[in-house]
């Protein structure tokens, strides 16, 4: 085939490059005090997940603005709508930059919508964070090329934490409390979860369940008969999750054919306060990790962040509204401590960040670290919790320090050994 | 055992695709629309039982009905919003206006389906089942709401013929199918007899959507999938073919079942869609096309 025009992405680069440096002059002026702090906040406004993001943003920022906003300056969140869409994404990542000149983008909890993104924090030298996505090639890609990638900052934990997470309480829970020795893993097939079942493969057998099978199907299944109907047939105790693009479908259909065997691990759309209504109650005795709860006081920040958020918008945060709500917090900080806006600088002072948010103490690992830029996992950091779906509420089981109840399951969950 | 579980569990999806798949070929048969706005009356339908269960706590007999009668009112207003319009325009060349109606019941699908997005957002949503628990058949834990979903597609689709073939409207709607200009001829109102149809297809789109919604549930992304999923069973059928239809829905039910089951999960829709693309190369009309 001959080419009779050039590419699209011929034409567009010098543009773009063009606009890029006019931004740059743009913004390198020296900012005036009243200059405000633009934060670009470009999210899923139809998921459930993705629509607390911009919302705990704002709240974020009126809460900084009402007490006199960052040295005089004022917080500006300007939010952008990307349907669940990469390609959509990388327009708004663009026009925020480019157009809107924000100063940082606060974006996305899909994995594969931040990783189309992060090439354009580097090459648009713009601080961008993530609530909510976990795939851990977010911050390797930062350690592999750290002066390329260091824009980048992953602002919830990597699928490798998240499934230290689930392992650590279900060692607790399960293996301790219920003795219970097998599981067999099904999740999704997506980015995040490739490393979080390597993390599950590494880490279920050490805290002593054997790993029995491992089912991945498409993120757009909707008949999980034959998938319950394999897993009953390796008749084991538990089935660990990594569900997220899916979960009110298969945990209807557990509940409706009554699979006998308890669900334990990542169910993000259980994280919701709309799942309860969502599933009509099917899912009670679903057990999955998260990083805070509607009642759970993880830092004392937690639960006025929640009530003030369930007062001004009728319902309860996302998991991801949680981080973006914090993130918003510890810009500001940075902002502070860097005593400007410039990128560079404001990536060196995220760096240092140490902030007590909503879900725990924040702070990035390093340059030398495997997943740089990511937040800290452990005992007294971030450590995730266990929660329970019981009597159509969300009720914290693991850690002790803030478990208010006991493990409860449906009548046609067997909890034994088998 | 497994045997029995495909053979459960293939017939129920069958018989909802069977469902589905009636109304859309009905419609095409008798007035020449492909009404690609299909699976987003579907979802509407689903969504609405959903909401008068959870949200306005009706019980789930009343949630059911609301849904099929929004999917009656959706339908209608498909029909006269978007469909009589472009097919009475005088602007539009009569060849093109096929294309045009394929068109503008796509748009209108999409609107529907980012309208529910946009309130009811883009999680799945699952109705309420009518009849709940388990029975075991044949050593298999099969839902009652299973047994259920199938009986019902099956009643509904035996009244439809009854209708078609019994009634006088019936008779008129397929005397319509066979030769619109003759049925003018006789004195009936062409327009009348499209209502009726629509109406009809609005009725058991609905009640396909609510079965779908209690059966596996349904999410604004399931749109365009459904809206496939039924121009597929109807394409391989033979287009406007109602009995070719029902013999398709089986087909792909069962072949998708089977492939779920012995193959992958994730490979469930490919073998049905490899036969469709067999069936356009040896018999493009389709398995009981007429044309």
């Amino acid at each position: 085939m001959k080419r009779t025009s050039k590419s699209p992405v011929f034409w567009s680069l010098p543009t773009l490059l063009g606009a890029t440096a006019l931004g740059l002059l743009a913004t390198s002026g020296h900012a005036l005090a009243a200059d405000p702090i633009k934060i670009g906040v470009i999210a899923e406004a139809q998921a459930i997940a993705g629509a607390s993001i911009p919302q705990a943003a704002q709240m974020a920022a009126d809460e900084i603005n009402a007490k006199g906003g960052v040295d005089g300056r004022k917080i500006e969140i300007i939010t952008y709508d990307n349907h669940s869409s990469s390609a959509d994404s990388v327009r708004a990542f663009q026009r925020a930059v480019n157009e809107d000149k924000v100063n940082i983008v606060i974006s996305s909890y899909i994995s594969e919508v931040v990783l189309a993104l992060e090439p354009w924090a580097s090459r648009l030298k713009t601080p961008f964070i993530t609530p909510g996505a976990a795939s851990n090639e977010i911050s390797k890609s930062v350690h592999n090329d750290y002066e390329k990638n260091k824009y980048t900052f992953h602002g919830y934990l990597t699928s490798a934490a998240l499934a230290l997470s689930v392992c650590d309480a279900a060692k607790e829970l399960l293996v301790e409390q219920k003795h219970m020795k097998t599981a067999v893993i099904m999740s999704e097939d997506a980015a995040w979860t490739t490393p979080l079942d390597i993390g599950y493969e590494e880490c279920l057998p050490k805290i002593g369940l054997k790993v029995l099978d491992h089912i991945r199907f498409s993120p757009d299944t909707t008949d999980f008969t034959p998938i319950f109907n394999k897993i009953e047939g390796a008749k084991p105790d538990v089935i660990i999750t990594g569900i997220s693009h899916v979960g009110v479908q298969p945990t209807v259909q557990w509940k409706n054919q009554q699979v006998p065997i308890p669900m334990l691990g990542i169910s993000s759309q259980a994280t919701n306060s709309t799942f309860g209504a969502d599933t009509n109650g099917a899912a009670e005795g679903v057990l999955y990790q998260g990083v805070s709860g509607p009642d759970v006081p993880v830092t004392p920040k937690s639960l006025p962040f929640t009530q003030g958020f369930k007062a001004k918008f009728g319902n309860f945060p996302s998991y991801a509204g949680y981080t973006s709500y914090d993130e918003v917090y510890y810009i500001a900080d940075a902002v502070k401590r860097a005593g400007s806006t410039d990128a560079d600088k404001l990536v060196a002072a995220l760096e240092n960040t140490d902030w007590e948010g909503t879900i725990g103490r924040i702070q990035f690992y390093g340059k030398e670290d495997q997943f740089t830029h990511s937040i800290k996992y452990g005992k007294g950091l971030i450590t995730g919790l266990m929660l329970q779906w019981q009597d159509g509420k969300q009720v914290a089981v693991w850690p002790k320090e803030v478990a208010k109840g006991q493990l409860k399951f449906p009548s046609f969950i067997k909890v034994t050994s088998n | 055992m497994l045997a029995f579980q495909i053979l459960i569990d293939g017939f129920a999806i069958s018989a909802l695709y069977a469902l589905g798949a009636t109304g859309f070929t009905l419609i095409f048969g008798v007035s020449g629309v492909l009404n690609l706005s299909h699976g987003a009356i579907m979802v509407l339908a689903a969504v609405a039982a959903w909401a008068a269960a959870s949200v306005l706590h009706m019980d789930t007999y009343s949630g059911a009905l609301v849904g099929v009668a929004v999917a009656l009112v959706a339908a209608l207003v498909t029909y006269y919003v978007v469909v009589q319009p472009l097919q009475k325009s005088t602007r539009i060349p009569n060849e093109e206006k096929e294309i045009f109606v394929l068109t503008g019941t796509l748009l209108w699908g999409i609107m529907i389906q980012e309208l529910i997005a946009y309130f009811f957002t883009n999680n799945a949503k699952t109705v309420l089942p009518i009849v709940e628990g388990v029975i075991d058949i044949f050593g298999v834990r099969t839902p009652k709401n299973e047994i259920f979903t199938a009986a019902v597609c099956c009643l509904v689709i035996g009244l439809l013929w009854l209708l078609v073939n019994r009634t006088r409207t019936g008779k008129a709607v397929l005397a319509a199918s066979m030769n619109p200009r003759g049925v003018t001829l006789l004195g009936l109102e062409l327009t009348n007899i499209y209502i009726v149809v629509w109406a009809i297809y609005g009725i058991l789109a609905g009640i396909a959507g609510v079965l779908l919604g209690m059966f596996l549930g349904v999410s604004s992304y399931s749109v365009g999938p459904l809206t496939a999923s039924a121009f597929s069973i109807v394409v391989l059928g033979g287009l406007g073919s109602v009995s070719g239809s029902l013999i398709a829905a089986f087909v792909v039910g069962y072949l998708e079942t089977l492939t779920a089951y012995l193959v992958s999960p994730a490979y469930r829709t490919i073998p049905a869609l490899l036969l469709l693309v067999i069936v356009m190369y040896v018999r493009p009309q389709g398995l009981l096309g007429r044309r």
